[in-house]
């Protein structure tokens, strides 16, 4: 299995990470002076400085024992998940001085999600991804359950937890009738079987992939596996509700997008009307039931379930060109997201409410505050100025440019039902009148992280073509040159 | 002067972030700069048209082209630009666009409320109808329209106003979020024409230059056509999608629908003209019927219900229904007189428009009252403010010598060129209909013995009498020297492919 030799300084980022995890526990079990907040941006510190370091590979392709790919792609993600965890960090700092104990598990927990991230960006092999996966969840299910004295939260953690390692089972025979057809779990391997004759194995073989897809559906929360989302976001803690939304979905999301693209693309004509299938009916659950939702955090979930809708739109018309548009929208979502959850996270710790209706006249005690989630929410309904709007766009015509207009047309339809519920929270922040009139005192370090993620909405929604290429760059290393010939033969 | 366009963008944009970084309770200086900043758009408009050349080669003027994305995923050479030009359809509209600005930061130069938030969402608005104006590439063009849609439900739910029927209210929420989601909604259509089109081509480029040289399959051009034409029609206050207009219309506050009615709904026309006729033209020739009966529909409709209307600014709403089909019509003849006098009469309906929500505000904030019947030989206390209104009507009912009969008679000239007999009968009915609404309006509320109730109001305030001069400037002379504007129009008309 294992080939070539394993040079144990590609994976720095990733010891780097863990090293600093065990630290931060440390510091907290021997420096309880140290104080909880402090913590929170030492461990952000740590993500920023991992970051930093994976940057060393940029533009190096290489692998790992054969099993982890250190290429574009991988550095890219690597990146991106750091500063996601990072942002998560400072993002908790307060909450979790003020409501939570023991915060050095708790950042030790958001920095090892960032390794299973990364993993499972970086892995070129099933059983690797499935591992990285697993460490991403198990993280994702403590760090959900948080918040031990607050039934919500045991609620959604559970709930989480069963679903999860019910989907991780599917996944796991998914894996396994995909390795008996196949006789390889590398996703180059699996690519090239594939691409010869098939017909002996077809039935295995296809039973296989739409395992794999319920347990990586149930990842992303695609509908119909999406029953543990509203739960699992509103009982966790909201910084972590942040994190789930962002890192989850764009990890399992670059984790199908890479499957999909080097192992699974020669038989696209089988799978992609189940993929656009997927995709409608996600959309279409997730933006309907939004509309219906009064805490902020339920309405997070539906309307996360939906913007997963489209990033699927991007895997049914999988291509070179699409994974580019589909990596780019997702770091828009991202991005935007994480900006709106940083601004109900400092809402949340000023007030500890998280009703809609709670929000009123919002605008007239922190007007910046009102404004950034504006503008966010603006953007996840895809509103020009801001990133979602050209993400969107762009993906949506490259879904158009595979011969799926109809796919197109149907996320932009949901999309314009999204606006709906965004206004409506927009609505109460500006027109309600608050209970008091006083001002909020001004938390700086969020202000700062809020407003380095507004700006990153702008940049991508103003000037996308830098992001663009980097992104561009980073998925053409995942389809494989034989890859190329073969879509050249389908078109 | 290739910076002229990009410095109407510009304009707006500097204002708006000027405006956040002045603290709220300056109100007096984010009017001076507001003040500024429109007067500078005003004088940039008026040279963008004065010096527009009319040159017979009907070409883009100001070019202005910035990379924006290109050669990345499936984007080929040009893929997407920042193509700032126009043309002589264009050139009368920007001018449009910087009058009704002009006017309406006079109008709006007593909100108290929040003004700073105020003008940064209108100025966000005009920088979105200028970029709709001045695009060339089909993704800025669509950008802008959406800028320019973005800002108005903010501006209606916290400026606006509601209306008590006594036995039912229209609330401003219910007006912000109609008109938000009806004209999104049509968007949705949009959005998917444009990725069938940019597919369809299969150029790489969203330059609406070079998508216009493409032949298009006629099947395709046959089902993408409507798409535009509906999407578009929804903003252009098409029947049957016209209703939020009046509704929003009413919600809004004055210098909010000055904008909306006077330029915002001219996009919907303008996109259907620029992008839905001259880039998919058989498709625009076989809706066309299509078109037209929707839009003598339209204008027949609009002027019936403004008839029945007795609120003042609903009658308004209801007549620019009733205008924006003659705009159809004028489109649909798919003449070059037709299409001129659409292109005029979005000019003239934009400034007489304006003028009217001017007067409806200005009476408005004193009385607290639209009704007309309630008011009564309002001439007397306020003279000039009726004289204002009464030649906005007589411009909007065609009174020659005035903007409004100028495109009108072009249109109607054009529906008949066409053959189009019953539709060019039924539009001259409409404009009966308009005479009696205006003049019964007029009648009731501003002439005959005053209604002593209102013996206490007082004449429009300066800085809106100043607004009224200068719209009114505009519909004289339009409708006296309407040569100007036609010739450099119909310049532009002309090179429509499809369009004899």
């Amino acid at each position: 299995m294992v080939s070539g030799n394993i040079e144990w300084e590609l994976l720095a980022p990733e010891f780097i990470l863990a090293g600093w995890a065990a630290a931060i526990i440390l510091l907290d079990l021997f420096w309880g002076r140290l104080g909880k907040e402090p913590l929170g941006y030492l461990a952000a510190a740590g993500a920023f400085v991992a970051a930093g370091v994976a940057l060393i590979w940029a533009d190096d392709t290489t692998d790992v024992g054969g099993l982890i790919d250190i290429n574009d792609y991988t550095t890219f993600f690597r990146v991106f998940f750091a500063l996601i965890g990072g942002f998560a960090c400072i993002a908790s700092a307060r909450y979790v001085k003020q409501k939570l104990l023991h915060p050095g598990e708790y950042y030790a927990l958001i920095l090892m999600t960032v390794i299973g991230a990364t993993g499972m960006a970086a892995s070129s092999e099933l059983l690797t991804a499935y591992i990285s996966l697993e460490l991403l969840s198990f993280s994702l299910y403590v760090l959900t359950s948080y918040s031990k004295f607050d039934l919500r939260s045991n609620e959604g953690g559970l709930k989480y937890n069963l679903l999860g390692a019910f989907a991780s089972a599917f996944l796991l025979y998914g894996i396994g009738l995909v390795y008996g057809t196949t006789g390889t779990t590398s996703f180059a391997g699996i690519g090239e079987v594939l691409s010869g004759d098939i017909d002996d194995i077809r039935y295995g073989l296809y039973l296989g992939i739409a395992l794999i897809t319920v347990g990586l559906g149930f990842k992303v929360a695609a509908v119909p596996f999406h029953m543990y989302t509203p739960d699992a976001y509103e009982g966790a803690p909201l910084p972590v509700t942040a994190l789930i939304s962002a890192i989850s979905k764009a990890a399992a999301m670059a984790l199908i997008l890479k499957l999909f693209a080097q192992a699974f693309l020669p038989i696209i004509d089988d799978w992609r009307y189940v993929a656009a299938g997927l995709a409608v009916v996600t959309m279409a659950l997730g933006n309907l039931v939004a509309i219906q939702q009064s805490n902020i955090k339920r309405l997070f979930a539906y309307s996360s379930i939906g913007q997963v809708g489209y990033l699927l739109v991007g895997i049914a018309a999988l291509s070179p060109e699409t994974a580019s548009a589909l990596v780019l929208h997702m770091v828009g979502y991202v991005a935007t997201n994480l900006a709106a959850f940083v601004a109900i996270i400092v809402y949340y710790n000023w007030t500890g409410r998280e009703e809609i209706s709670e929000f009123k006249g919002l605008a007239q005690r922190a007007p910046y505050l009102a404004l950034s989630l504006t503008i966010a929410l603006f953007s996840l309904a895809g509103m020009p100025l801001f990133a979602g709007f050209a993400t969107k766009f762009i993906l949506f015509q490259a879904a158009a440019e595979e011969d799926l207009l109809w796919l197109a047309g149907v996320a932009s339809f949901f999309s314009f039902i999204s606006l709906y519920y965004y206004l409506v929270i927009i609505r109460e922040m500006y027109l309600g009148e608050p209970d008091e009139k006083s001002r909020f005192p001004t938390p700086w370090f969020e202000y700062g992280a809020l407003s380095i993620l507004i700006a990153a909405v702008f940049v991508i929604g103003l000037y996308p073509q830098p992001v663009y290429e980097v992104v561009e760059d980073s998925t053409n290393s995942i389809f494989l040159p034989a890859d190329d010939d073969a879509l050249v033969e389908q078109r | 002067m290739e910076y002229v366009l990009l410095a109407l963008l510009a304009v707006p944009i500097g204002c708006a972030i000027v405006f956040t970084l002045i603290p709220g309770h300056y109100p007096q200086l984010i009017r001076y700069v507001a003040f500024l900043g429109a007067a500078a758009m005003f004088i940039m408009s008026a040279a963008v048209f004065f010096g527009y050349e009319i040159n017979g080669e009907s070409g883009l003027q100001y070019e202005l082209r910035w990379d924006w994305l290109e050669n990345i995923g499936f984007f080929g050479e040009d893929g997407i630009t920042l193509f700032l030009a126009v043309d002589g359809i264009a050139a009368p509209l920007v001018f449009l666009n910087g009058i009704v600005i002009f006017a309406a930061v006079f109008v709006s130069w007593n909100i108290a409320n929040r003004n700073k938030d105020f003008f940064i969402l209108l100025f966000l608005l005009v920088a979105g109808v200028y970029g709709v104006f001045m695009s060339q590439d089909l993704f800025f063009f669509f950008f802008w329209y959406e800028v320019a849609v973005l800002p108005m439900y903010l501006l209606i739910v916290i400026w606006g106003a509601s209306s008590d029927f006594g036995t039912f209210t229209r609330t401003k929420e219910y007006g912000a979020m109609k008109l938000t989601l009806m004209l999104v909604a049509g968007s949705v259509l949009i959005f998917v024409a444009i990725f069938a089109t940019f597919t369809e081509a299969g150029l790489g480029t969203f330059d609406m230059t070079q998508l216009r040289e493409v032949s298009y399959d006629e099947d395709f051009q046959k089902w993408c056509f409507p798409l535009f034409m509906i999407g578009f029609g929804v903003l252009a206050g098409m029947w049957p999608l016209h209703t939020w207009s009046p509704d929003g219309h009413v919600a809004a506050p004055t210098g909010v629908s000055m904008l909306h009615a006077g330029v915002l709904m001219k996009l919907g026309a303008f996109g259907i003209l620029r992008v839905g006729m001259d880039i998919l033209p058989e498709g625009a020739a076989f809706w066309a019927p299509v078109l037209m009966t929707v839009g003598v529909t339209g204008a027949l409709y609009g002027a019936v219900s403004a008839l029945s209307q007795t609120d003042l600014k609903y009658m308004v709403g209801y007549s620019s229904v009733s205008h924006m089909g003659y705009v159809l019509m004028g489109l649909a003849s798919m003449t070059t007189i037709g299409v001129t006098g659409s292109v005029l009469q979005m000019f003239a309906h934009g400034v007489m428009t304006a003028l009217m929500f001017t007067n409806v505000g200005a009476i408005y904030d004193q009385a607290h009252l639209r009704d007309m019947t309630k008011f009564g030989g309002i001439a007397k206390v306020m003279p000039r403010h009726t004289a204002f209104f009464t030649i906005a009507g007589l411009s909007s009912l065609g009174l020659p010598g005035l903007a409004g009969f100028v495109a009108e008679f072009h249109i109607f000239v054009g529906v008949f060129q066409a053959d189009y007999y019953w539709a060019g009968a039924l539009g001259i009915l409409a404009a009966a209909i308009t005479a009696t609404y205006i003049l019964r309006m007029l009648a009731r509320a501003y002439f005959g013995p005053l209604n002593e109730h209102w013996e206490g109001l007082k004449e429009m305030r300066i800085g809106e009498q100043f607004a009224a001069a200068l719209l009114i400037a505009a519909i004289l002379f339009m409708g006296l020297w309407p040569a100007p504007f036609v010739d450099s129009i119909t310049d532009s008309v002309n090179s429509i492919s499809g369009i004899a």
